[in-house]
C-alpha cells in the first residue's frame, strides 16, 4: 500500500532541499525493532534491589500511624521509605518544569504526608532483595487510617458541603476572598471587548452545557526508575521521562539536595504524552538507595500506573455563542470548571486560552474553575485543556451551522484566524496557517464523499500556542568527518531523525554520516524537556545554530590549509571551495573529512556547541473531518473515515509528522467514544487496566488520512512549527459532531459509549 | 509609545481598572521598573511566573527583551504542554 | 519456596533455569535470560507488549506460567532476525516509519508474523483484526497496518522468487 495521500500534501515547492522534507530510516531504528532499544525496565545493576510501593485504598483519609517493624525486620529487606523521609516544602509557586510549580504538592503527591487524597496514593515504599520479598514486606506494613468522606466529580467537588480536600485551600482568583477552605483552589478569567453588548448584538445564540471525563495518556510503557547513590553521596539515575533536566531538578528540589549532586540518563521512553513531566517513583527510589546502600529498581505495574498517575481533568464546560444571522461571530462565553485531582493545578486556564482561538471574536469571556476532588493529581497530557473546550466550542458551532442552515466548513472559513486576529489571552497571531487548513478540507474528496444511512460527518478545528525554551547542542566533528549530534531531549516519536537530517542539511553532508545521541545531564548543557511540541524546532534551532558554527570552522581551518582567508572560502554541499584564484596554486575542494583528518594541525577538534532559549514558536491549528457509523441497536460507534489535516510549518520528516497527527487523532478518538474512570460508591478505581479503560485498538479504526499544510515558520531556519499536540484538540469536537449528525440528536457528554447513546437514542424516541 | 493592554481581573487588582497603559521603555526590564514606579505591587503579582507577548511573540522568562516605540505588550499565563 | 526447574528452547537455543513456581514466561525472559525485548505494558494479556511465539504459537508471556515453557519452543523478538539480517517485517517497519516510540513494537513484530505464518495474504481488516490484541498509543496503527501489508507483499514476492 503506497502513501497516496503525499500527493494531498500542500508543500512548500520553492526550496529545493537535500534532506529535510526526506523520509529515512531513524537511527535509533535497528534497535527499536529487535528488542534491544533500553527502556526504564530494562536496566540492570548488579546488587539491584527491587522497590515496591504501599498505596491507600481509601479515596480520602487521615493517616494515623505507619508500623513499618514487621517489614524492617523481614530478612532480605533493606530499605523502607515514608513521607517523614521527605523534607517539608514551603506551600508555594516556584519555577519549574514547564510552568511555575508548587513543588509541595508535587512532594506530596508522591508520598503521602498527613492524609491520603485517592485510592492509590503512596503512603510508603519497602525495597528488597527480590521482588517475591519485596511484595511480602509491603503486606506486613500496617497503616492505620480515619477514613474521610470523599467526592470524585467536578460539580460535586464545587458543593458548599463537599468533603474538603485540603483544610488551608482559599480560592485565589476571586474577590473578596473566601473565608472558608473549599475544594476550589482557583479561578481565571480572560476577556475581550464586551460580551454584554456582544449577545445583545447577536442575532441568534447558541447556549449548552458539554462534560468530559478524565482520561489518562495511557502511555504503553509505566513509569521505571533505577536510582543508585554512592557512599560520596553522588546519585545517579536511570528512568524514562520527558527530560532528564527535568528528573533532576524535581528530585533535588523533592529531596533538598544540590542539582550538581544527581545525574540523570534517559531511557528510552515508552510513550509520555506529557504524562512524564514529573516524577512519581524517582525521589522515592533515590530514598531506597541511599538507605540501602544499593542500586534500587522500581516499575509501576499497569493498576499502580491508571490509580496514581495523572490523567487529564474530567471537565464541565458551558459555552453560550452569538452570531449574526449571516454567521458572523459577535460574541463568545465560557464557563470551565476542570477536575485537578487531589492537588490544585488542572488546566483549566489553557481552555479558557485555547478554546475561542481559532476565531476571530471581538467580544469573548473565559472564567476558568481549577477545582480539587479525591482522584489522582492530574498531569499534562498533549494540549493540556484544549481538547475539551474546543469540544464545547466546536459543538456549539456545529449547532450554530444547523440553525443557521449553514455549511459547517463554510461557517468557520467566514470567520476564521488569520494574521493579525486578537486571541483571547491578548496577542495578535503572526503568520499562521489556519485558513489553509480549512481550504484544504474543502477541497479534500473525503469532504464531499457520499455518506450512507446511520452515518454521519463531523468536522472541528483546534489550535495549540507550542512553545520554544531552552535547548542546548553539540555537533562535533570526528576524525574521519563523520558527525556527532548530541541533544539532551529524549526522543519519544522520532526526533532523533529529525535533528540529523538538519545537521546533514546545514552541513550539506551525507546523512548516514550523522549519527545522533542523547545525552544525560552530565554530558550536554541544561535543555528543557520533552513537550509542548518544541523539541523539532527549538532544539532542531540549537543543532542548527551549532551546525552553523561548525561550519563557521571548517571554513576558516580549510583557509588555514590555503593560507587565505575565511572570506574566501565558501562551503557548498559537505566541502569548502577556495574562491580566491591566484597563479600556480591548485586549491582543489577540500572535503569534510579532509579538514576533520587536519583538525590537530589547523587548531585542535572541531565542534560546535550551542546553549539557546528559542522563541518564535509558531502556533499551530489542524481541521479534522470525521465520519462514523452508529449501529442503533447496540449504541456502537465506528470511525469509518478520519481527515486530520494540520499546518506543520516545515515536516523536516514528513513521516514523523504524519504519525503525530495520526496518533493524536486517535487518542482523541478514544477520548470521544470510549476512555473514562469508573469509581465505586467507596471512591475506589474500578478499570484499572486496559481490558475496561478501553482505548482504541487496531480493529476500531480506519486509516488515518493526514494532510500537510507547509506555511513556513519564519521563526525557525527550516520554518518549522510545533506539531505533536494540536492533533489531539479537534477531535473530540469532530467525532462528537459526526455521531450527532448520524443519530439526529445532539450529543454533549463523553464518551459517547455504547449504552450512553443508546440511552439518548432510545431517550429520543420515547420523546416521540 | 508602547501599549501595555492588560487584562480586566489584573487590572482591576493592579491598575486601578486600567486595561491599557502607555510606556515609553526600551526593553522589558525597564517596562516592569515603569510599570511597578506606577502601580507599586506590579512586580510582585508577576511573580506566580508570568509570561509577556511583544508584538505577538511570546517570551517565557523575559529579561531584556527589546520594546519598540509602536509596540503592544500584553502579559499572560506561562504556557506549558505536554 | 522450592524453585521450579524448567528446561526449555529459547530462539532455536536450549534453556535450563530455575524460577518461582508463580514466576511467568515474561518475568524469566526479562529477568533470568536478559531478553528485555518482550516489555511489560499490562500484567494482564491486554496490550500484547509481551507477545511471543509459544511452538509458533502466538501467546502473551504475562500470561503463561514459566512452569508451562518446559519442553516447549519459545520465539521472542529476538529470535525474529537472522543473526544482524533484519526480517523483512522489521525493515518494512523501518521504512514505512511504523513506531514512533518503540515500547510496542516488538509485540507487533512478533504479532504479525504469527499472522503471515498462517495467511501470507491478509487483507487490512484480517490484519486489523488479528492486531486488535495489540496496542500503540503512538501511531494510530496506521502506518503498523501498512508496513505489516507491505511486508506481506514482499514476503509472497521473495517466496515466489527466492
Amino acid at each position: 500500500m503506497g502513501n497516496e495521500q503525499e500527493a494531498l500534501n500542500l508543500v512548500n515547492e520553492q526550496v529545493e532541499y537535500k534532506w529535510v522534507g526526506t523520509r529515512p530510516i531513524r537511527p535509533d531504528g535497528a534497535d527499536k525493532v529487535t528488542g534491544r532499544a533500553t527502556f526504564g525496565a530494562d536496566i540492570d545493576l548488579p546488587g539491584m534491589l527491587t522497590g515496591v510501593v504501599i498505596r491507600s485504598p481509601h479515596a480520602h483519609a487521615r493517616i494515623i500511624s505507619i508500623d513499618t517493624s514487621a517489614a524492617a525486620a523481614l530478612p532480605g529487606v533493606l530499605g523502607i521509605v515514608t513521607g517523614a523521609d521527605l523534607p517539608e516544602l514551603p506551600n508555594e509557586v516556584a519555577a519549574g518544569g514547564e510552568a511555575p510549580i508548587n513543588f509541595r504538592y508535587v512532594s506530596e503527591n508522591a508520598i503521602a504526608r498527613d492524609k491520603v487524597l485517592y485510592d492509590g496514593h503512596a503512603v510508603a515504599a519497602v525495597a528488597a532483595t527480590s521482588v517475591e520479598i519485596a511484595h511480602e514486606a509491603a503486606s506486613l506494613i500496617k497503616v492505620n487510617y480515619e477514613v474521610l468522606p470523599h467526592v470524585i466529580n467536578v460539580l460535586d467537588a464545587m458543593a458548599d458541603d463537599a468533603p474538603v480536600l485540603h483544610e488551608g485551600l482559599i480560592t485565589k482568583g476571586v474577590e473578596p476572598a473566601p473565608t472558608k477552605a473549599s475544594n476550589i483552589a482557583g479561578k481565571t478569567e480572560f476577556a475581550m471587548g464586551d460580551i454584554e453588548k456582544g449577545f445583545a448584538e447577536s442575532e441568534v445564540i447558541i447556549e449548552r452545557s458539554y462534560t468530559t471525563e478524565a482520561v489518562h495518556q495511557g502511555y504503553i510503557e509505566p513509569h521505571a526508575v533505577v536510582a543508585s547513590v554512592a557512599a560520596d553521596g553522588m546519585v545517579n539515575i536511570w528512568c524514562s521521562s520527558q527530560g532528564q533536566f527535568m528528573i533532576r531538578e524535581f528530585c533535588a528540589k523533592l529531596l533538598g539536595m544540590d542539582i550538581g549532586r544527581i545525574r540523570v540518563t534517559p531511557a528510552e521512553i515508552g510513550g509520555g504524552f506529557g504524562g512524564k513531566t514529573t516524577v512519581y517513583l524517582e525521589p522515592l527510589a533515590v530514598v531506597l538507595a541511599q538507605k540501602s546502600g544499593r542500586p534500587v529498581r522500581m516499575v509501576m505495574s499497569r493498576g499502580e500506573v491508571m490509580r496514581a498517575t495523572g490523567p487529564t481533568s474530567g471537565t464541565h464546560v458551558h459555552i453560550k455563542l452569538g452570531a449574526k444571522r449571516d454567521g458572523t461571530f459577535v460574541a463568545g462565553e465560557m464557563v470551565l470548571k476542570y477536575q485537578a485531582g487531589a492537588y490544585p493545578g488542572s488546566p483549566a486556564f489553557l481552555g479558557g486560552m485555547t478554546g475561542f482561538s481559532c476565531y476571530e471574536l471581538p467580544n469573548a469571556k473565559a472564567t476558568c474553575w481549577d477545582v480539587v476532588s479525591n482522584r489522582p493529581k492530574c498531569a499534562a497530557y498533549r494540549a493540556p485543556g484544549a481538547p475539551m473546550a474546543s469540544f464545547g466550542v466546536e459543538s456549539a458551532i456545529d449547532e450554530l451551522a444547523q440553525t443557521l442552515g449553514m455549511d459547517p466548513l463554510e461557517l468557520r472559513l467566514k470567520n476564521a484566524a488569520k494574521e493579525g486576529t486578537a486571541t483571547i489571552y491578548g496577542p495578535k497571531f503572526l503568520q499562521i496557517g489556519y485558513v489553509e487548513t480549512l481550504l484544504a478540507a474543502k477541497a479534500h474528496p473525503h469532504w464531499s464523499a457520499p455518506l450512507g444511512p446511520n452515518q454521519g460527518r463531523g468536522i472541528a478545528c483546534g489550535f495549540w500556542f507550542n512553545i520554544g525554551g531552552p535547548s542546548s547542542a553539540s555537533v562535533h566533528v570526528n576524525e574521519d568527518g563523520s558527525v556527532s549530534v548530541v541533544t539532551g531531549n529524549p526522543d519519544i516519536g522520532g526526533s532523533r531523525a529529525s535533528m540529523a537530517i538538519m545537521a546533514a542539511e546545514v552541513l550539506g553532508m551525507e546523512l548516514s554520516k550523522v549519527k545522533p545521541l542523547i545525552g544525560d545531564t552530565g554530558q550536554i548543557a541544561y535543555s528543557f524537556l520533552t513537550g509542548g511540541s518544541r523539541v523539532t524546532f527549538a532544539t532542531g534551532m540549537a543543532v542548527c545554530d551549532a551546525a552553523k558554527d561548525v561550519v563557521r570552522q571548517l571554513r576558516t581551518r580549510a583557509a588555514k590549509m590555503w593560507k587565505v582567508t575565511a572570506e574566501d572560502v565558501e562551503w557548498r554541499d559537505g566541502s569548502a571551495f577556495c574562491t580566491k584564484v591566484e597563479e600556480g596554486k591548485d586549491r582543489a575542494p577540500l572535503t569534510l573529512a579532509a579538514i576533520a583528518h587536519a583538525a590537530a594541525r589547523t587548531g585542535g577538534p572541531i565542534s560546535g556547541n550551542v546553549s539557546i532559549n528559542a522563541a518564535g514558536a509558531g502556533p499551530g491549528f489542524g481541521t479534522h473531518i470525521c465520519d462514523v457509523e452508529v449501529d442503533p441497536e447496540t449504541g456502537a460507534t465506528r470511525v469509518i473515515r478520519y481527515t486530520a489535516i494540520q499546518d506543520v510549518g516545515r515536516a523536516i520528516h514528513p513521516s514523523y509528522v504524519e504519525g503525530q497527527l495520526q496518533g493524536g487523532a486517535v487518542q482523541g478518538i478514544g477520548w470521544a467514544l470510549n476512555e473514562e474512570y469508573v469509581y465505586d460508591a467507596n471512591g475506589r478505581l474500578q478499570n484499572t487496566g486496559f481490558l475496561d479503560y478501553r482505548m482504541p485498538v487496531a480493529s476500531d479504526l480506519p486509516m488515518i488520512d493526514t494532510v500537510l499544510v507547509e506555511v513556513p515558520n519564519p521563526g525557525h531556519p527550516y520554518g518549522v512549527r510545533g506539531v505533536g499536540e494540536v492533533p489531539i484538540v479537534p477531535p473530540l469536537g469532530a467525532v462528537a459532531n459526526a455521531v450527532s449528525h448520524a443519530v439526529g440528536l445532539r450529543l454533549t457528554s463523553l464518551p459517547i459509549s455504547p449504552p450512553k447513546l443508546l440511552a439518548a437514542i432510545d431517550g429520543a424516541k420515547a420523546a416521540g | 509609545m508602547a501599549t501595555v493592554i492588560l487584562q480586566t481581573e489584573f487590572a482591576r487588582r493592579y491598575t486601578g481598572g486600567q486595561t491599557r497603559l502607555t510606556v515609553a521603555v526600551a526593553d522589558y526590564s525597564a517596562l516592569i521598573e515603569t510599570l511597578e514606579a506606577r502601580f507599586p505591587g506590579f512586580e510582585e503579582s508577576l511573580q506566580g511566573g508570568m509570561a509577556v507577548a511583544i508584538d505577538g511573540e511570546i517570551y517565557q522568562s523575559p529579561l531584556l527583551e527589546k520594546i519598540g516605540a509602536e509596540s503592544e505588550v500584553h502579559f499572560l499565563p506561562p504556557i506549558g504542554g505536554g | 519456596m522450592a524453585k521450579h526447574h524448567v528446561t526449555t528452547t529459547v530462539n532455536r537455543e536450549p534453556v535450563e533455569l530455575l524460577c518461582d513456581p508463580s514466576a511467568t514466561l515474561l518475568d524469566v525472559l526479562r529477568d533470568e535470560l536478559g531478553l528485555i525485548g518482550s516489555k511489560e505494558g499490562c500484567g494482564t494479556g491486554d496490550c500484547g507488549a509481551c507477545s511471543v511465539l509459544m511452538d509458533g504459537r502466538l501467546v502473551c508471556a504475562c500470561l503463561v506460567l514459566a512452569a508451562e515453557a518446559t519442553g516447549h519452543e519459545i520465539t521472542t523478538i529476538e529470535g525474529i532476525a537472522e543473526g544482524n539480517t533484519l526480517h523483512t517485517l522489521q525493515q518494512q517497519f523501518l521504512e514505512d516509519a511504523a513506531l514512533q516510540c518503540g515500547i510496542c513494537t516488538p509485540g507487533f513484530i512478533v504479532a504479525a508474523k504469527a499472522l503471515l505464518d498462517r495467511n501470507p495474504d491478509p487483507t487490512e481488516t484480517e490484519v486489523r483484526f488479528w492486531l486488535a490484541g495489540n496496542l500503540c498509543r503512538c501511531t494510530g496503527y496506521d502506518k503498523i497496518i501498512r508496513a505489516v501489508m507491505n511486508a506481506a507483499a514482499k514476503m509472497r514476492e521473495e517466496a515466489v522468487h527466492g
